[in-house]
């Protein structure tokens, strides 16, 4: 969509002339773009490193430190593990989300249509997933769904991990579907009146004129539903994938150092932190210039 | 569905209302309205807020489905559980009070829209009669611009030029300057009079008395759901016979 190009940092105001040529700069940068950039600073990695070597200093004073390696380098060690274990977290949050948005856009629909079973029906699956605890969700999936799946002429595997990934997406799908009905529901019935007095169809209208307009009103709450997904995937360790959480325990369990489970824990805070704080930034943003222009 | 009444034929009268009932609940609005015209007719409905002009136009176009009575659109009833609702309302254009224009689309794919989607016309006829359109409506140069960039009053010249897009043969405008600060209610004006004069059937709900006065053919004046009073201009504002519609019009004048 095109928009009046907006000139930030222009100004002949004594007091904005020390940053105006900052500005400017970032504003071309952003046009360069195509939207906002992210503004992480060097101080919120010091912020994290800060964190990281607090946990460590205490546990350190807390150990016996003559003959065992220094948790720094117990971290650094364990780092492949830990990290092989959050990029799984990252997997089963990517593919949870594309099977809840999937299913939960076809729901969202079905909550505006015009017959009353497909609607009652739609709504009753989304209140029913969006009001479950996702922990019970996860267990009902990891002992509802099969190890595998006989076709006949061929056998699908089943393994924790994708049953605790479906387990992920129902709740996802309920909150996918309720963006979707809230979205089309939010905008003004006139978009409605003039499409139909034009002689568009139901099909056409939502098509072509409601949903392009839903998109920019889903899209912030949508983002911070992935966050939160991101964070719930560490609820899979409880029932047994090896993500990082579960990574996190067998490291500490193998090295068997209560000084190392501070460190530990926070260098899984610091991942998560690190993934998901960008996000909500980004989502903050989308917000906020959407705000303005509706 | 029902097809067009093939009887019909222009010399009988394009639109026929005839006892429109219609409630909201406990309120009725309408309560039996009756009304003819012909083709090329131009006609105000002025009266007090909440008499039910607005209602009565949008059961034209089958916006709001009427409780009872009959309106027939050349000759095609509206009040039928199988009337094509689509094909009626290519005949009929309607122009909001609130523009109502699509806010991701540009001016000139306002007007494009539905005659390409829904005409399944070709594309670059269809540009050529919309950039026209703009011209007729005089905003050359904002064929590009987003609904958000205009004024209300170009919005709205837009949201005409959109609705003549589809070539209707009635044009019913609800109120549609009420929105518009007074300086820009008189270019939207001078579009909807060109259109008038250019033979347009239209229907104007509309607060601006002195635009009535010039541009209706007939006036009808409603309250509380019943046509009051109706005449041509000349002798409607001069000559009112109904004390409601006296005091209405020295409310107003």
């Amino acid at each position: 969509m095109k928009r009046a190009p907006v000139f930030h940092g222009e100004t002949d105001l004594p007091v904005l002339l020390p940053a105006a040529r900052r500005l400017a700069r970032r504003a071309e940068r952003e046009r360069l773009a195509g939207g906002p950039l992210p503004r992480l600073k060097a101080r919120h990695g010091l912020w994290l490193l800060a964190i990281l070597l607090l946990s460590a200093g205490v546990a350190q004073a807390q150990a016996d430190a003559q003959v065992k390696e220094s948790v720094i380098t117990a971290i650094f060690k364990w780092m492949p593990v830990l990290l092989q274990g959050f990029i799984f977290n990252i997997a089963i949050s990517f593919l949870a989300m594309v099977i809840g948005t999937a299913v939960g856009a076809v729901l969202g629909l079905m909550q505006i249509s015009l017959l009353p079973p497909v609607r009652f029906g739609s709504w009753f699956v989304t209140q029913f997933f969006r009001n479950a605890p996702w922990l019970v969700l996860l267990f009902f999936c990891m002992f509802l769904l099969p190890f595998e799946f006989d076709l006949g002429f061929a056998t699908i595997p089943f393994p924790d991990w994708v049953k605790a990934t479906i387990g992920l997406a129902l709740p996802v799908m309920a909150n996918v579907s309720e963006i979707v009905r809230g979205a089309v529901q939010s905008l003004p019935s006139g978009q409605w009146e003039a499409a139909e007095s034009l002689a568009f169809s139901r099909r056409q209208t939502l098509w072509e004129i409601i949903l392009p307009q839903c998109v920019k009103r889903m899209l912030p709450p949508w983002m911070n539903l992935y966050a939160i997904l991101t964070m719930a995937t560490v609820l899979a360790s409880i029932v047994g994938v090896s993500e990082m959480m579960t990574q996190t325990g067998r490291a500490l369990a193998a090295e068997n150092r209560p000084e190392l489970l501070i460190p530990f824990y926070s260098f899984v805070l610091i991942c998560f932190f690190a993934y998901c704080y960008p996000i909500a930034v980004w989502t903050r943003r989308l917000e906020r210039r959407y705000q303005v222009k509706l | 569905m029902t097809s067009p009444d093939p009887t019909w034929t222009p010399d009988q009268p394009i639109i026929q209302c005839r006892d429109v009932h219609k409630s909201f609940g406990q309120l009725e609005v309408l309560k039996g309205i009756s009304m003819d015209l012909m083709k090329g007719d131009v006609v105000c409905v002025i009266g007090p807020s909440g008499s039910g002009k607005s209602t009565f136009i949008r059961c034209i176009n089958a916006l709001t489905p009427m409780d009872s009575g009959s309106i027939k659109v050349e000759g095609q009833e509206v009040n039928d559980p199988r009337l094509d609702k689509l094909a009626l309302r290519r005949k009929v254009g309607m122009v909001f009070q609130q523009y109502n224009l699509f806010p991701h689309k540009t001016a000139l794919e306002n007007v494009m829209m539905a005659p390409i989607k829904v005409l399944k016309e070709d594309k670059r006829q269809v540009e050529e009669r919309a950039r026209a359109l703009i011209r007729k409506v005089r905003l050359e140069g904002k064929e590009d611009s987003y609904p958000g960039e205009l004024s209300g009053g170009q919005q709205q010249r837009v949201a005409i030029a959109r609705s003549l897009a589809m070539r209707p043969d009635v044009m019913l405008f609800d109120e549609v300057t009420a929105a518009l600060d007074p300086e820009t209610v008189k270019e939207v004006l001078v579009t909807i009079r060109q259109l008038a004069e250019e033979g347009m059937t239209c229907i104007l709900v509309t607060h601006e008395m002195g635009f009535a006065r010039e541009v209706a053919g007939h006036i009808y004046f409603t309250d509380r759901g019943v046509i009051v009073e109706h005449g041509p201009p000349a002798t409607f504002f001069t000559e009112a016979k109904d004390p409601r519609t006296k005091e209405f019009l020295s409310q107003i004048l």
